[in-house]
């Protein structure tokens, strides 16, 4: 007999989490809702720029098709491509949905939703609301949840964090263990399904364009007990990130859509004004070397660009790690209606006006392509995604589900700009009919579990909780975790060596030691913020030992993991059909044959267990390599 | 350039202990704002006597003034805490947890209510669900868009409550952003039709009457949402209210 009223549980409150609890209501079914915070605070609030979806509203004879192409080559052929083409496919029927919850979306004259270009496509093609795109679609999603928090069906755990699922004898996931963020009590909560939407992993790289709470330790939880990670080590560095002490701020790939220019002085180490260098002594490096798409090529060309630029050549602003974003040629009515929330932010930060001075930019972490292995099912009639279907976004563990950032189906090895918005909701959707599917094939609740596999799980976390308190002349976890981002950021970065890789592996080992001897000065058993930290900064350092080892054995160049050890150069001035290119592309797709796959790691004592795993290519066939020239 | 950052902190354990002032300095950097202060605290957390204590228990977010997680009284003014750039303040600095909240532990503060009283106005679009329906929503025109789109960044922070006198633990008043939000849905051309449950909503006690006009509320708005005209458009409007149930029942 089918469970009467399943306990489920989603565990994150950002975009995925806030959909996946939505449509999981919506099927009528009760849900208990976890969060660090207030949910309305979460990190897809930060994002700006937009929101994929093919609206072809602006006489671009734009399709869903090119969208697919976009996103399948931008992603250097690395995700599996049913799952792409189904998000892509539903694009405009979400935005649709957005737009009756009430999204402020930027308008045209006639009232209808306005468009703009982003970076790797050639249409426009990018919903958005101002810039300030993300804090609109998540509160959006905020606010249907709280119609549903209102009749009922969505109970909050706000200020709790999740710890650990709980496996039963056949290893499913039977519910998880949560720590009360004020009394820091552990509790037990049984759930007959479970969604982990926790977000990105930014802070293992200590600085990032990402949120305080964007650690990844809930992904690394569920991967220690036996979830598969997928593609670890594809991060993607956002071009333009202002840098600063606490964290790098982004500035939207928008600035460039809209027409932004990236650009250094040419005569090396000039520390002039800029607005006193003139036009002929300025060098658009982007706009020279990419001629087709200039500006708005892809994140991590643009990126790696500016790291030759700057490191390799030395051509950075006054001799630093520096270029420009220009905006200033642009009229400011036109920046203020568009551009609003990046201006401010910029203002406020930098303290100069990006209407009358060039900004100071430089790539900075910002997303995780990797994440959670998911499933998904195709319908092997159409070749299609089959949805609904238990099966879509659940993880390796049964019961146990995953969407958002923190999930690593859609991008491949380089994610489009604004595809983020479409990847977070359009999975958290998926995940709330699968799990709305999944709960309804089980016949036995987890009240009906052992007892004693959730006394044991919960026993063992207050053991580390103790253990943690119970330190002293220790570790100082702040400190520890400075280290891990600074090490990161130098070493499994924008280019990668494997000399430097190993050396990071090592580091990672001591750094895993030594997070053993945290010990805190706050012993409080009331909203101890050092706790928790303590215990994100051991479950980053196990991440990143994924993301490094990952690195460490993909001998190539593809998208967000970049080797020149291992680089195959598009001959210059060559293109298809030119011997030299074909030459090329024999090469490409030879690499292809060996390293098109997905990493797939599984945690192990001394550390994951690498393998690779078949992608599905059945919708754009590998031919084509990326050419943004 | 100086050579600290020196701060005084008003700490308290926990909602029913006593508060107290703890002063610290940090080394100066620049481009310091009070929350990487706060955050360089915890990295050697010593107070200006040289003792070692628990590191100051605050919340934060985004660090770029959009989530609203970090909002405090920093030198006797409710903002964001990530904003508040240290080349821009007198020192020491004074920090305080907002007031018109119950204090959870240090400079974190309960503002639960605020999100309790955005359910009590209705403040969402009644969607028949989360799928697509082949059609938008009917087209709004870019100067709705404008208004609309100034009080759909509102983060839900606290700063309007902080300093509405009419607000505070023993009243009623949802205050301010409630109002706001009340007044965006209601000017959505599907939003509207629910409308007239949003005015009932803030016509009874704690309602819209209970706003002294002190106008402090667009002052402190981080975002600058014009807030007074949604308090005087919904003060408006449930005025006609009155008179519809009245006469139309």
């Amino acid at each position: 007999m089918a469970v009467k009223k399943p306990k489920i549980i989603v565990v994150g409150g950002g975009l995925g989490g806030l959909w996946a609890t939505m449509r999981i209501a919506e099927a009528g079914n009760e849900v208990m809702l976890f969060s660090l915070f207030q949910v309305k605070r979460s990190h897809s609030a930060c994002a700006q720029g937009g929101i994929n979806a093919c609206l072809d509203t602006k006489g671009q004879h734009d399709s869903v098709w090119q969208h697919i192409i976009d996103t399948i080559k931008g992603g250097a052929y690395l995700a599996n491509q049913p799952p792409v083409k189904a998000m892509c496919e539903d694009a405009p029927g979400l935005i649709r949905t957005f737009d009756r919850m009430g999204v402020t979306w930027s308008r045209t004259p006639e009232g209808v939703m306005d468009l703009r270009l982003f970076g790797g496509v050639k249409n426009k093609r990018t919903c958005f609301a101002g810039a300030t795109t993300g804090q609109q679609l998540l509160y959006s999603c905020d606010e249907q949840v709280r119609k549903h928090e209102e009749n009922g069906l969505v109970k909050k755990y706000e200020f709790w964090e999740f710890l650990s699922i709980v496996k039963d004898g056949q290893g499913r996931c039977r519910g998880i263990v949560a720590l009360n963020l004020r009394t820091m009590e552990s509790e037990i909560f049984k759930a007959d399904a479970v969604v982990i939407a926790t977000g990105g992993l930014g802070l293992i790289y200590g600085k990032s364009t990402n949120s305080a709470s964007s650690t990844g330790a809930a992904a690394s939880r569920v991967y220690q007990q036996g979830a598969k990670f997928m593609n670890g080590e594809f991060i993607q560095f956002h071009p333009t990130g202002m840098p600063g002490d606490d964290k790098n701020r982004l500035m939207s790939e928008a600035a460039r859509g809209e027409g932004g220019r990236i650009w250094v002085p040419r005569k090396q180490g000039d520390t002039t004004d800029p607005l006193k260098i003139p036009e002929d002594q300025r060098w658009y490096f982007l706009e020279e070397w990419y001629p087709a798409y200039g500006n708005t090529v892809p994140r991590d060309v643009a990126s790696r660009a500016i790291n030759k630029v700057c490191v390799e050549q030395g051509m950075g602003i006054g001799g630093k790690n520096l270029v420009y974003l220009d905006l200033t040629h642009l009229p400011e009515q036109f920046l203020r209606s568009r551009l609003a929330g990046i201006l401010e932010i910029y203002e406020k930060f930098a303290g100069v006006d990006p209407c009358k001075v060039p900004m100071i930019i430089y790539p900075a972490t910002h997303y995780s392509m990797g994440g959670i292995w998911v499933d998904w099912e195709k319908d092997e009639t159409s070749g299609n995604l089959k949805q609904p279907s238990p099966r879509n976004h659940q993880t390796s563990i049964p019961g146990l589900f995953s969407c958002g950032e923190c999930d690593g189906t859609y991008h491949g090895a380089n994610r489009l700009g604004a595809n983020s918005l479409l990847s977070a909701s359009y999975s958290g959707r998926v995940v709330g009919e699968s799990v709305a599917a999944y709960v309804k094939g089980l016949t036995e609740s987890a009240d009906e579990a052992p007892e004693e596999i959730y006394t044991q799980e919960k026993k063992r976390q207050e053991s580390i909780n103790r253990q943690i308190l119970s330190n002293s002349n220790g570790e100082n976890p702040y400190l520890l975790h400075k280290e891990l981002g600074d090490m990161m950021r130098e070493k499994v970065g924008i280019v990668r060596y494997n000399k430097e890789l190993d050396e990071a592996l090592e580091k990672i080992k001591e750094l895993k030691d030594r997070s053993n001897k945290i010990s805190l000065e706050d012993k409080l058993g009331w909203s101890n913020a050092s706790l928790p930290y303590a215990r994100q900064v051991q479950d980053m350092i196990v991440l990143a030992e994924v993301i490094t080892k990952g690195a460490r054995l993909r001998d190539e160049c593809r998208g967000g993991q970049w080797k020149p050890e291992f680089e195959i150069p598009i001959p210059e001035g060559k293109f298809a059909g030119d011997p030299e290119f074909e030459e090329y592309r024999r090469k490409w797709m030879e690499n292809n044959e060996r390293w098109l796959k997905t990493t797939v790691a599984e945690h192990a004592p001394d550390g994951p267990k690498i393998s690779y795993e078949k992608i599905d290519t059945s919708v754009l066939s590998p031919e084509q390599p990326r050419d943004y020239r | 350039m100086p050579e600290v950052i020196r701060f005084k902190v008003k700490r308290q354990q926990n909602p029913d202990s006593k508060p107290y002032w703890e002063e610290f300095q940090v080394p100066y950097r620049p481009q310091h704002n009070v929350i990487s202060v706060l955050m360089a605290l915890r990295e050697n957390p010593v107070n200006i006597k040289g003792e070692r204590v628990a590191p100051v228990v605050y919340e934060v977010g985004c660090m770029e003034e959009v989530c609203g997680a970090c909002t405090m009284i920093i030198n006797g003014k409710v903002r964001q805490a990530c904003s508040a750039l240290i080349d821009q303040l007198e020192q020491p600095l004074v920090l305080e947890p907002m007031t018109k909240f119950p204090v959870v532990r240090d400079l974190m503060v309960d503002r639960q209510k605020m999100f309790d009283d955005l359910r009590k106005v209705r403040a969402w679009i009644d969607i028949d669900g989360g799928y697509d329906i082949h059609v938008h929503a009917p087209r709004i025109s870019p100067k709705d868009w404008v208004m609309n789109y100034d009080f759909s960044r509102c983060m839900t922070c606290g700063c309007c409550m902080e300093v509405c006198p009419q607000f505070h633990p023993k009243s009623q008043f949802v205050g301010p952003a409630p109002i706001g939000q009340a007044w965006l849905f209601s000017n959505h051309p599907t939003g509207k039709f629910y409308k007239e449950e949003r005015l009932h909503a803030l016509m009874g006690p704690g309602g819209i009457t209970d706003c002294g006009n002190a106008q402090n509320c667009i002052e402190a708005c981080p975002k600058d949402i014009k807030l007074t005209d949604a308090i005087a458009k919904i003060g408006r409007e449930t005025t006609i209210q009155v008179f519809k149930d009245l006469f139309l029942k």
